[in-house]
């Protein structure tokens, strides 16, 4: 059972904590920093469902957070949705857009999955470039009548806040789940050995297309939400490689396959990117860095920083797993 | 409908170009099943190169070419012994992220050297005039340069002893390594014949376009449609599929909007490789 678990219990811990640590003192700061940790910690333990569990490298999973953030925005803006149904909204239809492409491009493997995961994210930004419903080029602004029935954009911002805090929380709740799951044994296989779990009978193309489609419903609801809150979105942004890319590293700084390691590394490569960024001398160099860091993981510790910890303290992998 | 025509001359002459970048991209995968994310910045590289070379020398911007090939041989070199040696034969996510990390490595010091603020070659040679339109001397002269340099890997690839030790590690490694050719050692020159080809190209599109440091991502890009459409391990049907795509570019310019292209192109991109994996001009299996 998930219950027995003691990484459950400390995920729900570090949620509450987390929801709880900004309130004291209203500090709105503390919440920007912890809500930016959130959407990263999001992204890479999704990720991680198709690279660490399944062995798929998604190139394009920027598109979830990004055709969420989209659909949630024009939903809120242009339709007067309130902003739970439409994250919601934004997560299904998403999810089933995801379902579609994945039933079409999912006999690729390797490489050539990576590729195409690549050619469909410059397509969507292509296509919602110029999509006019969506204001083309110039994006979506949130108008300030938006924040009102949900009592101003203060308690707004508060409600993204928690939600997000919740989104977070599934994420890693549901990573568990897998993990202890049927369904994530049969992904381990595939991402072992496809074809000889297909021949143990693993209906591979249906497991595939699953979890592809789930890994894409929290981000896009966390896009739904964030997006919102910063009140406005383009194409350039929602649908860039590189934070595709960056969502990788941090995966892979803390360890692919581990729930904990995705967790932990986002946390820390999001930390550094903000030390990086606001540190005079070497806000230049937070490409090289990142670059370089990249280069070290891939090429000498390819288990990440958690392969490194549970190699040191045998014991933790029984905790965090 | 001489205006279709002129589109269609101008698509097949920055084809080749097009082309002649997928060549590097191609090679590299082909020969070492190794997606070279570093492809893009080796474009831009070869843009500034030829910048800084131009405007400190002052000749024929295409005679520079030469100097621009040597310098992207010794960096593909230098590429290949610290991201790639060590991943070759190795999960796909693994090369991927090892060259793309040299990619961030050389953006990040080109945006520190140039930032991102645009940049142009200033050299033009005379144009041809066909009736009504004026074809600038600069694409046709890229263009002739592509298909020599095409010309001279296939020459290379196909004619020479060491071309035949590449071809022979693409299809074993091991069976070649048994036959007595250093596989470390083809892989390391290949590797160089790939990126001083992307260089070059960079260059050749220095002299057509105005570019920033970031202009190689788009170029990476295409190239990996036109390597899609060629097909992999075919470096020279690459200028084939590049001026395909030139065509097709000139072909759709004249009647939409030009923001609509990359969603005709990607599009493509990806039924391509869904429906066509071996690419267009590939064998059966």
């Amino acid at each position: 059972m998930i219950f027995k678990r003691p990484f459950f219990w400390i995920v729900i811990g570090v949620s509450a904590l987390l929801a709880l640590l900004p309130l004291w003192g209203n500090d709105a700061t503390l919440r920007e920093t912890l809500i930016l940790s959130a959407v990263a910690v999001i992204l890479a333990t999704n990720l991680n469902l198709m690279i660490g569990y399944t062995g798929y490298v998604n190139f394009g999973n920027v598109i979830f957070f990004g055709l969420g953030g989209y659909i949630g925005l024009y939903l809120t803006t242009v339709r007067g949705w309130h902003l739970i149904t439409a994250a919601l909204a934004a997560g299904l239809a998403v999810s089933l857009f995801t379902l579609l492409f994945g039933l079409a491009i999912l006999s690729l493997r390797g490489a050539y999955f990576a590729l195409a995961t690549i050619g469909i994210l410059e397509a969507v930004r292509a296509f919602v470039s110029n999509f006019a419903p969506w204001g083309k080029a110039a994006g979506l602004y949130v108008s300030f009548a938006v924040y009102q029935p949900l009592g101003g954009p203060m308690r707004a911002v508060w409600l993204a806040y928690f939600l997000v805090i919740a989104v977070f929380c599934l994420s890693l709740l549901l990573s568990l789940a897998i993990k202890n799951s049927k369904f994530g044994l049969a992904l381990f296989a595939i991402r072992e050995d496809e074809d000889a779990a297909v021949t143990l009978g693993v209906n591979a193309r249906f497991y595939k297309a699953r979890i592809f489609s789930l890994s894409a419903f929290l981000p896009a609801v966390a896009g739904a939400l964030i997006y919102f809150k910063s009140g406005m979105i383009d194409p350039g942004e929602a649908f860039e490689l590189t934070v595709s890319i960056e969502v990788i590293v941090m995966m892979m700084l803390g360890g692919q396959g581990s729930i904990m390691g995705a967790a932990l590394g986002a946390a820390l490569y999001e930390q550094l990117r903000g030390y990086l960024l606001t540190s005079p001398s070497l806000s230049h160099f937070q490409l090289v860095i990142a670059g370089g860091l990249l280069l070290v993981i891939v090429q000498f510790a390819p288990g990440g920083l958690i392969g490194w910890l549970y190699r040191l303290v045998p014991g933790a992998r029984r905790l965090f797993e | 409908m001489s205006g279709i025509f002129a589109s269609l001359l101008d698509g097949l002459l920055v084809g080749c170009v097009y082309g002649l970048a997928a060549i590097g991209l191609n090679l590299i995968w082909g020969v070492m099943g190794v997606i070279n994310l570093t492809h893009g910045a080796m474009i831009a590289l070869g843009m500034f190169g030829l910048y800084l070379l131009f405007s400190s020398l002052a000749v024929n911007a295409y005679i520079l070419l030469l100097p621009i090939l040597a310098a992207g041989f010794a960096a593909g070199i230098v590429v290949y012994w610290m991201a790639v040696y060590r991943v070759v034969g190795r999960p796909a996510l693994m090369s991927l992220l090892s060259t793309f990390a040299v990619n961030m490595m050389i953006i990040g010091i080109g945006t520190t050297l140039w930032s991102t603020s645009p940049y142009n070659v200033n050299f033009n040679l005379p144009g041809i005039s066909l009736g009504p339109y004026t074809f600038t001397g600069n694409h046709i002269a890229a263009a002739i340069a592509a298909v020599i340099l095409a010309g001279a890997l296939h020459l290379f690839l196909y004619y020479t002893r060491f071309g035949r030790a590449i071809r022979a590690v693409a299809d074993n490694r091991d069976a070649a390594e048994l036959m007595g050719i250093s596989s470390t050692r083809v892989l390391m020159v290949t590797f160089g014949v790939g990126s001083a080809l992307a260089v070059a190209s960079g260059g050749l599109i220095a002299t057509l376009f105005p570019f920033t440091i970031l202009s190689g991502g788009v170029y990476q890009l295409r190239s990996f449609v036109v390597t899609v459409l060629a097909g992999l391990g075919r470096p020279v049907g690459a200028l084939f599929a590049g001026i395909l795509l030139g065509l097709l570019e000139g072909a759709v310019t004249p009647f939409i909007a030009i923001s609509w292209i990359p969603l005709i192109e990607f599009g493509l991109f990806v039924v391509v490789l869904v429906l066509f994996p071996r690419g267009l001009f590939g064998r059966n299996a």
